[in-house]
C-alpha cells in the first residue's frame, strides 16, 4: 500500500486518538504541574438562618481574579503534587524508613498513607485476579468446546452474563448477596454457626469478596478470546497426539497450551491494564473503609465538596506510569519477538 | 446535601411536575434553568416555579444528585447553563469562591415582599442566596424500647451509650444504635456534628490554620468509636438510607438521622409494627458536657447566576420567589422544615426545630471547609474500623487537610 493510501485509511482514527487520548493525557500531565493561586482572603460579616451574623474569612473574588487573568494555569508547582502526602509522599516515607521502629509498624506506617494504602490493594487486585480469571477462562473455555453442538449456545451466552452485566450493577448485586441478609451472607453465617459474621465488617474478608468479585467478572473475557483459539487449534496435531496414545491432560499441557501461549499474552496485557484500573466494586461494595484504589482516588479528589484537579491530576498521571511499569515486561518481550521475525 | 440523594420520587412531586398549572407569576419574558439537587421538598419547588412558565418565560429544572459536580462549570461559562443554583450551607461556598452568583438586593427590594427577613443569607452586607428551608441530623428514639428497658430519654452521647448498654443487656436488641458513619461524606458530617457540639473551632481565627487536634476533637471520636460498639458490625457500608431501612426494621433504638428523612420515616409505608407510633423526634445529644445539640444546623436556598441577561436573573428571581411561596408551604407542610412566612412546625419537623432551639451551630461555610470535610472522610475510615487510635487519626486529617489546602492556596 502506497504511504499515502495508508495515511488517508489511518487519518480519521488518528484525528480521534489525538483528539481523545492524546490531548487529554497532555492536559493532565500540565494540570498536574500546577497549584491553585495563592486565595485573597476577606473578612466579611456573613449572616444566615441559623447562628445569626458572624465575621468569617471569604475569597477576594476581584483580586483572586486578577491572579487567575495573569497565570490563567495557576502558580506552578514542578513535581511537588507528585511528592506530597496525598501522593508519592517522599518526605513522609523517609522519615518512616529512618525511623528506628520494627518492621511491622513501618509497614503499618506505610499503609497509612493514602497512596500506598491505595497502591497496594490495586497491585494485589492485579496480581490475584488476571491469572485466577484467565485460568477460570481458560478451563470454562476447554469445558464449553467439548459440549455437543445444541447446549453450546445457551452455555456460551451465561458465561458471559458476568461480562454483560455493567460492572457497578453487578457488584452490587453480588454485594447485597452477600449482606447478612442476602442469601449468600445468611448462608455462610448458617456454616459457620455465627450470627455476627459479616463480610462488610472484615478487612480480610471485604477483600476477598471484592477479589472473587474480579474473578467472576474478568472470567469471560478470557473465556471469549481462549475459545476463539480453541477453534483454531489444528485438529491433525491434536489426533496424532491421540494416536501417540496422549491423554486429555497431556493434549492440553502439550499441543492446546503452546499453541494458545501468543494469545495468552494478550490477555494478560488487556486484565492487568483493566484489573489497575479498578474502581466499581470498591463504591459497589462500599469498601471504602478497608480496600482504596488509585482510581478511586481520583474520584475521591474530584467528587466531594472540594474538587482538587491538580492532585486527580497527579494521581492519573502515577496510573499510567504504574501501567506502562506492569505492561513493560510484555512490551519489551513483543518488541524482541517483533524484530527477531523482522530480520 | 447529599444524605437526602436516594429518597423515593415522591407521587405528588411527580404529578405536580407533570401536570403543572399555570400561574400568573407577572414575568413577561425570560429563561428560567434551576439547578437542584434531587429530593423531594426541591422537586416540589422545582414544579412549582415551572409553574410561571407562559409563552414568552420558559423554565426547565434539573433536579440531579450530582448538582454540584456540575454548579461551578455549569456558571462559569457565559451565558451560564442554569439561572437559578439550589444550594446548601457547604455547596454555596464553590459559588462564592469563583464568584458565580449575583446580589440579590435590588430583586428582594422589588420583588420579595413575601420573603422573611430571616430568609436571606448576607455575604458582607450584601444578599447571596434565599434559604427556605432547614435541616440537620437530630435524634430519632422509640419510647417502647426505652420505657421495657426502664430508662429516661437520653439527653447527652453518655446518656445514649448508657441507654444502649441497658437495651442490650435486657435483650431487647442486640444493636441498639445506628448512625451513618459510611467512610465518605457521611462520616465527615457526624465528626462535624459531634465537633461542633464540644464547642471547638474548626479553625484558628482569620486563618485556615486547622485546630481540631484538641480535647474537642479527641472527645468527638471518643463517642463516635463507643458507640459502634452498639452498631450492626456492617456500620462502616451504613449510609443515611441504610440506617433509615434499618431504623424501619425495627432493628434501631436511637439514631441519628437527617430531619429530611423523618416524613418518609412517619408515614405509613415501609416500616415494621410498632415502630412509627412509637418513634420520637428530639434535638440531636449533647457531648462532652456540653448545652447545645452536636449536630450541625444546615439550610437550603436559592442563589442566581451572575452570568446571565439581567432579564433571566429577575424571570429566574420571580419565579423561585413563586416556588417557595407560602402557596407552596401551605400545600406541602410535611415535605420539609420550612423558613417560609406562616409555617408551623408539623411533627416531622420537631427534630430540627429542637436542635436551633437548642442552640445548634450552623454547618461552617469557611472557603476551606469543603477541603476539611474530605480529609475527614477518608482519613477516619480507619479509625472508625478500629485499626488506629484517636491521635493518629487526627493527625492524619490534619496532615491530609494541610496539604490539600497548600494545593488550593488557602495555606502557605
Amino acid at each position: 500500500m502506497p504511504h499515502k493510501t495508508f495515511f488517508a485509511f489511518i487519518l480519521p482514527s488518528l484525528i480521534a486518538m489525538v483528539l481523545f487520548i492524546a490531548l487529554p493525557i497532555v492536559s493532565v500531565v500540565l494540570q498536574s504541574l500546577y497549584v491553585s493561586h495563592e486565595q485573597v482572603m476577606v473578612e466579611v460579616e456573613n449572616c444566615q438562618p441559623f447562628g445569626g451574623c458572624t465575621s468569617e474569612l471569604r475569597v477576594d473574588s476581584e483580586a483572586t481574579a486578577a491572579l487567575r487573568d495573569a497565570q490563567p494555569l495557576g502558580r506552578f508547582n514542578g513535581l511537588g503534587t507528585y511528592v506530597d502526602r496525598a501522593h508519592l509522599a517522599s518526605a513522609e516515607l523517609g522519615a518512616i524508613l529512618s525511623s528506628d521502629r520494627g518492621l511491622p509498624a513501618k509497614w503499618a506506617q506505610i499503609l497509612n498513607l493514602p497512596f500506598y494504602k491505595a497502591l497496594i490493594f490495586t497491585l494485589v487486585y492485579c496480581f490475584v485476579v488476571t491469572p485466577l480469571a484467565m485460568a477460570l477462562g481458560f478451563s470454562i473455555a476447554l469445558a464449553v468446546n467439548a459440549l455437543p453442538k445444541v447446549t453450546k449456545g445457551p452455555i456460551i451466552f451465561f458465561s458471559l452474563l458476568p461480562m454483560i452485566i455493567t460492572p457497578l450493577i453487578g457488584s452490587l448485586i453480588l454485594y447485597w448477596m452477600l449482606s447478612p441478609n442476602g442469601i449468600l451472607g445468611a448462608t455462610i453465617q448458617h456454616i459457620f454457626s455465627d450470627p455476627t459474621l459479616s463480610l462488610r465488617a472484615s478487612p480480610a474478608l471485604t477483600w476477598g469478596a471484592l477479589l472473587t468479585y474480579g474473578v467472576w467478572t474478568n472470567a469471560p473475557f478470557s473465556f471469549v478470546v481462549f475459545y476463539a483459539g480453541l477453534q483454531t487449534v489444528p485438529g491433525d496435531t491434536l489426533e496424532s497426539a491421540m494416536i501417540d496414545g496422549a491423554s486429555r491432560w497431556e493434549r492440553i499441557r502439550f499441543v492446546i497450551i503452546p499453541h494458545l501461549a501468543p494469545l495468552a499474552t494478550f490477555v494478560a496485557l488487556v486484565q492487568l491494564m483493566d484489573n489497575f484500573r479498578v474502581f466499581e466494586p470498591i463504591v459497589g461494595f462500599s469498601a471504602e473503609a478497608n480496600a482504596t484504589s488509585l482510581s478511586w482516588l481520583i474520584y475521591n479528589d474530584l467528587s466531594g465538596d472540594a474538587q482538587q484537579f491538580g492532585s486527580a491530576g497527579a494521581t492519573s498521571v502515577l496510573t499510567i506510569i504504574g501501567v506502562v511499569i506492569l505492561l513493560s515486561p510484555v512490551l519489551v518481550r513483543t518488541w524482541r519477538e517483533f524484530k527477531h521475525k523482522a530480520v | 446535601m447529599k444524605p437526602l440523594i436516594t429518597l423515593a420520587i415522591s407521587a405528588t412531586a411527580l404529578a405536580l411536575g407533570t401536570g403543572a398549572a399555570f400561574a400568573d407569576c407577572g414575568i413577561e419574558a425570560g429563561s428560567v434553568r434551576i439547578l437542584s439537587n434531587d429530593f423531594e421538598a426541591l422537586r416540589t419547588i422545582n414544579a412549582t416555579a415551572q409553574e410561571c412558565a407562559s409563552d414568552a418565560v420558559v423554565v426547565t429544572a434539573n433536579a440531579t444528585a450530582e448538582h454540584k459536580e456540575i454548579q461551578v462549570p455549569a456558571l462559569t461559562i457565559n451565558p451560564a447553563e442554569y439561572t437559578v443554583a439550589v444550594v446548601a450551607n457547604n455547596s454555596i461556598v464553590p459559588l462564592l469562591n469563583a464568584d458565580l452568583i449575583r446580589p440579590l438586593d435590588d430583586l428582594v427590594a422589588k420583588y420579595g415582599q413575601d420573603l422573611q427577613p430571616s430568609q436571606l443569607v448576607k455575604i458582607d452586607g450584601k444578599i447571596m442566596a434565599i434559604a427556605f428551608m432547614g435541616n440537620g441530623q437530630h435524634m430519632f428514639y422509640r419510647k417502647d424500647i426505652l420505657e421495657e428497658a426502664g430508662i429516661e430519654p437520653p439527653k447527652s452521647y453518655d446518656e445514649v451509650l448508657a441507654a444502649a448498654a441497658a437495651i442490650k443487656e435486657a435483650g431487647l436488641m442486640e444493636y441498639p444504635l445506628a448512625a451513618s458513619v459510611k467512610p465518605g461524606w457521611d462520616l465527615a458530617a457526624e465528626f462535624v456534628n459531634n465537633y461542633l457540639g464540644t464547642g471547638g473551632e474548626f479553625f484558628a481565627p482569620g486563618s485556615a490554620e486547622l485546630t481540631i487536634d484538641n480535647e474537642n476533637g479527641r472527645e468527638a471520636l471518643r463517642v463516635m468509636r463507643e458507640m459502634t460498639a452498639y452498631m450492626d458490625p456492617d456500620y462502616l457500608t451504613y449510609d443515611a438510607t441504610e440506617i433509615q431501612k434499618e431504623y424501619e426494621a425495627g432493628n434501631v433504638a436511637i439514631m441519628n438521622e437527617w430531619g429530611s428523612l423523618a416524613g418518609a420515616i412517619l408515614d405509613d409505608e415501609g416500616a415494621v409494627d410498632g415502630v412509627v407510633e412509637n418513634t420520637v423526634l428530639t434535638a440531636a445529644p449533647t457531648i462532652g458536657g456540653g448545652s447545645t445539640p452536636a449536630a450541625a444546623l444546615w439550610w437550603d436556598g436559592f442563589t442566581i447566576a451572575k452570568n446571565i441577561s439581567d432579564e433571566d436573573a429577575e424571570a429566574s428571581f420571580r419565579a423561585m420567589v413563586h416556588g417557595v411561596s407560602p402557596d407552596m408551604m401551605m400545600a406541602n407542610k410535611d415535605v420539609a422544615t420550612w423558613l417560609i412566612a406562616g409555617y408551623e412546625p408539623g411533627p416531622a419537623a420537631v427534630g430540627v426545630i429542637a436542635n436551633a432551639n437548642g442552640g445548634a451551630r450552623p454547618y461552617p461555610m469557611q472557603p476551606y471547609m469543603g477541603l476539611l470535610h474530605t480529609a475527614l472522610s477518608t482519613e477516619l475510615a480507619e479509625f472508625m474500623a478500629g485499626s488506629e487510635d484517636a491521635d493518629q487519626a487526627l493527625a492524619d486529617v490534619k496532615a491530609a487537610y494541610d496539604t490539600a489546602a497548600r494545593g488550593a492556596g488557602f495555606l502557605q
